[in-house]
């Protein structure tokens, strides 16, 4: 009786949940105008594309769809690397200053990002970068919490793998490649999850970086879009649609290297 | 092991520490170029009249030593930015915590199977795009057309104008804020669950206690530190509410939804008061860092 009560609360919350997307969904394949009735409808009377064509067709998304997915894919690659050197060096290598400037690194965690933008800005206006892919890539190059994910991961490498390289005769880089990388695989998906999601999903900076319509990324597309389209829930929702759902798929497809690494975040003490 | 061979190895090791400095040049002189010069160069700005001339030219700049602050002070927008997020902060903490300890109760319940399905029906929200779910929501709390008032309407509550009415406004972003992130204090609080060893609750139940009395004296005792850094994570996240104002109510009605952030963001990128708008991101940064330092002193004092 007890179990029959927790599971359908489970359900029913679950349901609650995920009834935004559900309704999105189905409000995303109606015709102009069918969403604007009273009672709401759940699902269409006849199912149509028609806002998807008008996306792609008229309001040109596509571009915005590829600004965002080449943008996440090449900023989470470059990161990824630079992000994983460092984490390996602060991890195995013994050298001047690492402990204040990893602990500097540590305690800056704690600034804002908004408070970088105005001088990012100002600073990539001088050099023409504002309006350019560059703008979103150079600043996501690499972050101190990737660093700190990867130099946690690195610690429980053992010395003994990476000396015995060495006295095979590998190079430094060699080592970094051809050793701790493959070991590091696990992570190194945990953190490409972390920064695809916050690059795609990412808004304040795109916002203020990118200024033509051609530049935007989904999400500046949609906001910009909502303020000619607050009477168009059809077709909002099905840029909201196009916008989350390579989220979920990546997400779905990877999502126990996500947990585990909100797991691993939460105990950074 | 013959001395040209420690020789090698010695070797290496200074080799080494060169090798370091080369791994970790490219991220260190990102983060410095695109982090510390910025927020040097943001406090620096903060003591500036930069403003849409100076953009143009910067010869007309002028440093106005505390001039923006002493503004800040005297300005009624601000003061009522801060307040609006203090308000959005104190109701949606609480809220967000009980919703997700809740459900991490529920999902470490021994009883259940299939708890991976819920657990990600759950967290779901936490990993879509803010953007596209607030313009989402912004539809669902369409006074007319939208499902909320729709539900409402069935256990007999007059529709209510989420979004238009400025006493609705600000708690409309609350619960979709709550829905949107709870997910991820869910996970945190379940891995907090798991490190409570089972044998504590055998023992309370071999003296009789109930279930209440076990999360009383078991449960909320030893999840306190996870429950003090998700409190931490969540009221410094909250503070740096933007795009569900931006998106679902652009700040109004009346400005009951103007956000610190989204001042800031006006100040500097529409009316490109720069000066005054670092000003702003540092009482935000102020704010923030008191939080943490608290949480700092609270952990230490429990610790002992």
């Amino acid at each position: 009786m007890k179990k029959i009560l927790l599971y359908s609360f489970l359900i029913v919350t679950s349901v609650v949940t995920l009834i935004p997307f559900i309704w999105m969904l189905s409000t995303s394949l109606m015709t102009d105008g069918a969403a604007s009735v009273f009672p709401p409808k759940f699902f269409p009377e006849e199912v149509v594309l028609q806002q998807y064509q008008t996306l792609f067709t008229r309001l040109n998304i596509a571009r915005n769809f590829f600004n965002s997915i080449f943008l996440s894919v090449v900023v989470t690659t470059i990161s990824l690397f630079f992000n994983s050197m460092a984490g390996y060096a602060f991890a195995k290598y013994r050298f001047k200053g690492k402990d204040k400037l990893f602990n500097l690194l540590l305690v800056n965690m704690i600034v804002p990002s908004q408070i970088t933008m105005l001088p990012l800005f100002l600073m990539l206006k001088s050099v023409g970068l504002i309006n350019t892919y560059m703008a979103i890539i150079i600043t996501g190059m690499a972050n101190i919490f990737g660093i700190f994910l990867i130099r946690q991961h690195c610690l429980s490498i053992p010395d003994s793998l990476i000396e015995a390289a060495r006295m095979d005769g590998a190079t430094d880089f060699q080592i970094y490649r051809k050793i701790i990388l493959p070991l590091a695989v696990p992570i190194l998906v945990t953190l490409g999850i972390f920064t695809f999601l916050g690059t795609w999903n990412d808004f304040l900076w795109p916002l203020i970086a990118l200024t033509d319509e051609s530049m935007y990324t989904l999400p500046v597309a949609l906001s910009n879009l909502m303020l000619e389209h607050t009477r168009d829930p059809e077709l909002m929702m099905a840029g909201s649609v196009l916008t989350i759902i390579p989220v979920i798929i990546v997400f779905l497809a990877l999502q126990r290297y996500y947990i585990k690494g909100i797991m691993m975040g939460s105990v950074k003490e | 092991m013959n001395s040209k061979e420690k020789k090698n190895i010695k070797n290496s090791y200074s080799f080494a520490s060169t090798a370091a400095y080369f791994f970790i040049a490219p991220a260190l002189l990102a983060i410095l170029i695109f982090f510390f010069i910025p927020v040097i160069a943001a406090f620096v700005i903060s003591f500036t009249d930069f403003d849409i001339y100076a953009l143009g030219n910067f010869n007309t700049l002028r440093f106005v030593g505390i001039n923006n602050y002493i503004r800040l002070f005297e300005d009624p927008l601000f003061w009522l930015s801060l307040k609006n997020t203090s308000y959005y902060v104190i109701l949606a903490t609480p809220l967000s915590i009980a919703v997700s300890l809740s459900a991490a109760l529920l999902l470490n319940s021994k009883l259940l199977k299939y708890k991976s399905i819920f657990r990600l029906s759950y967290f779901m929200p936490y990993v879509t795009t803010l953007v596209a779910v607030a313009i989402v929501w912004r539809f669902i709390y369409h006074p007319k057309f939208g499902i909320l008032n729709y539900f409402l309407g069935l256990i007999g509550v007059n529709p209510i104008d989420w979004l238009g009415d400025p006493n609705w406004a600000m708690p409309a972003i609350v619960i979709m804020s709550v829905w949107k992130s709870f997910g991820y204090s869910m996970i945190i609080f379940i891995a907090g669950l798991q490190n409570i060893p089972d044998d504590l609750y055998e023992a309370a139940s071999l003296e009789g206690a109930n279930e209440w009395q076990k999360f009383k004296s078991i449960t909320l005792p030893l999840l306190a530190p996870t429950t003090l850094f998700i409190s931490i994570i969540t009221i410094v996240g909250y503070f740096q509410l933007f795009a569900e104002p931006y998106i679902m109510t652009q700040g109004g009605p009346l400005n009951s939804t103007l956000s610190i952030v989204q001042y800031m963001y006006q100040e500097g990128f529409r009316w490109w008061n720069m000066g005054y708008s670092a000003s702003i991101a540092f009482v935000l940064f102020f704010i923030i860092l008191i939080i943490t330092v608290i949480q700092f002193k609270v952990q230490k004092i429990t610790s002992k």
